[in-house]
């Protein structure tokens, strides 16, 4: 039964993030809201870690299982991706090699620069 | 035999499970990161699907109590981001202006190639998540208008190039600092690169898995505005 009840808590969290996606007139997906919503009340001691912690480790580890789904969605859309395969895949290697240079080389640079005035 | 397997609800969950389990089994097998077991089911599914001629709404209507679950798991993202706080807290200013600035670059890059290409909306908002966990993309590509199903596939091929290149890459950059390579994969390759962090070293993995939050509820900020200015 308990663990019944983290599943319970973890949907009613759930719940509160999709009526506030609905509420609010941001273009922000409910998971976020609940994510957020699920942290602060971590952060702020409503929420103890072990009243959620195995329904919550368990629906992470079972998580790639539930991509399955969206990525077999692509069936329908099938048409447009081979329209534009090549320029999808040049897309994706151009901006993933950007995205790792510019992360890697501004936190190197504002980590070594923080550990250089800590040393002066 | 076609019409028996259609008739029933289970049929969807059962085919996804079972290809799964086949790629759980060529990744123990072959033990590289660049072959996750749901691209492998992913493949086996839609072959099955072609082969045997299901429509594709009978296989959705079996997977959609999977694909429910999706939102729930994505809210307990939280859980390991809190169990990192330590962590957060130390590097807070280097871990939000890199992995924000990795996060703009991405959508200014994305931006000029749609308009060099002359890409269609729906193509542009399908690809504009493509740097974050699947989880928070298929989010926002669905607020958005973009296609789902073209999202994952960006979201899995934008991981695997980077999982496949990133060493190459430091070390071209000269990028040494663990926490730095940590953000670098996390930002580009998510859940995918963490399991590729994690081999690297403890604090890169936990910088990695970091990330993945962090970067995600960013691009929901960042996505919205640059859908606009196509």
């Amino acid at each position: 039964m308990p663990l019944l009840f983290q599943f319970f808590r973890i949907a009613a969290i759930t719940f509160a993030g999709e009526l506030l996606s609905l509420l609010l007139p941001l273009p922000v997906p409910g998971s976020i809201y609940g994510l957020l919503l699920l942290l602060v009340l971590l952060l702020t001691g409503l929420l103890k870690l072990r009243q959620i912690e195995r329904a919550a480790d368990f629906l992470l580890q079972i998580m790639p299982v539930l991509f399955i789904g969206p990525c077999v969605s692509l069936l329908p859309a099938m048409g447009i991706v081979a329209d534009n395969l090549v320029a999808i895949l040049a897309i994706c290697l151009v901006t993933s090699l950007l995205v790792m240079a510019v992360t890697g080389l501004t936190a190197q640079w504002m980590l070594r620069r923080k550990e250089e005035t800590t040393r002066d | 035999m076609t019409e028996a397997l259609m008739e029933s609800a289970y049929f969807g969950m059962v085919l996804s499970l079972v290809a799964f389990w086949v790629g759980l089994k060529v990744k123990a097998r072959l033990r590289t990161p660049l072959l996750p077991p749901v691209l492998v089911a992913t493949v086996l599914v839609i072959a099955v699907l072609l082969l045997l001629d299901i429509p594709y709404d009978t296989y959705a209507a079996g997977i959609e109590p999977l694909t429910w679950l999706l939102t729930p798991a994505t809210v307990c993202l939280a859980v390991p981001l809190y169990r990192q706080l330590a962590l957060l807290r130390r590097h807070w200013a280097a871990i939000l202006v890199s992995v924000a600035a990795g996060c703009l670059a991405c959508a200014v890059a994305l931006l000029v190639c749609a308009k060099a290409l002359g890409m269609s909306p729906e193509l542009y908002h399908s690809l504009q998540p493509k740097s974050v966990t699947n989880a928070i993309a298929l989010g926002i590509s669905e607020t958005l208008g973009g296609v789902t199903g073209i999202t994952s596939l960006a979201v899995t091929a934008s991981a695997l190039l980077a999982v496949g290149l990133g060493n190459s890459l430091f070390r071209l950059l000269r990028i040494t600092h663990p926490i730095a390579k940590g953000l670098a994969l996390g930002n580009a390759t998510h859940a995918l690169g963490t399991a590729a962090a994690m081999e690297l070293g403890e604090v890169e993995g936990a910088m990695s898995s970091l990330t993945i939050v962090v970067a995600g509820v960013m691009t929901v900020l960042l996505a919205p505005v640059f859908a606009g200015l196509l």
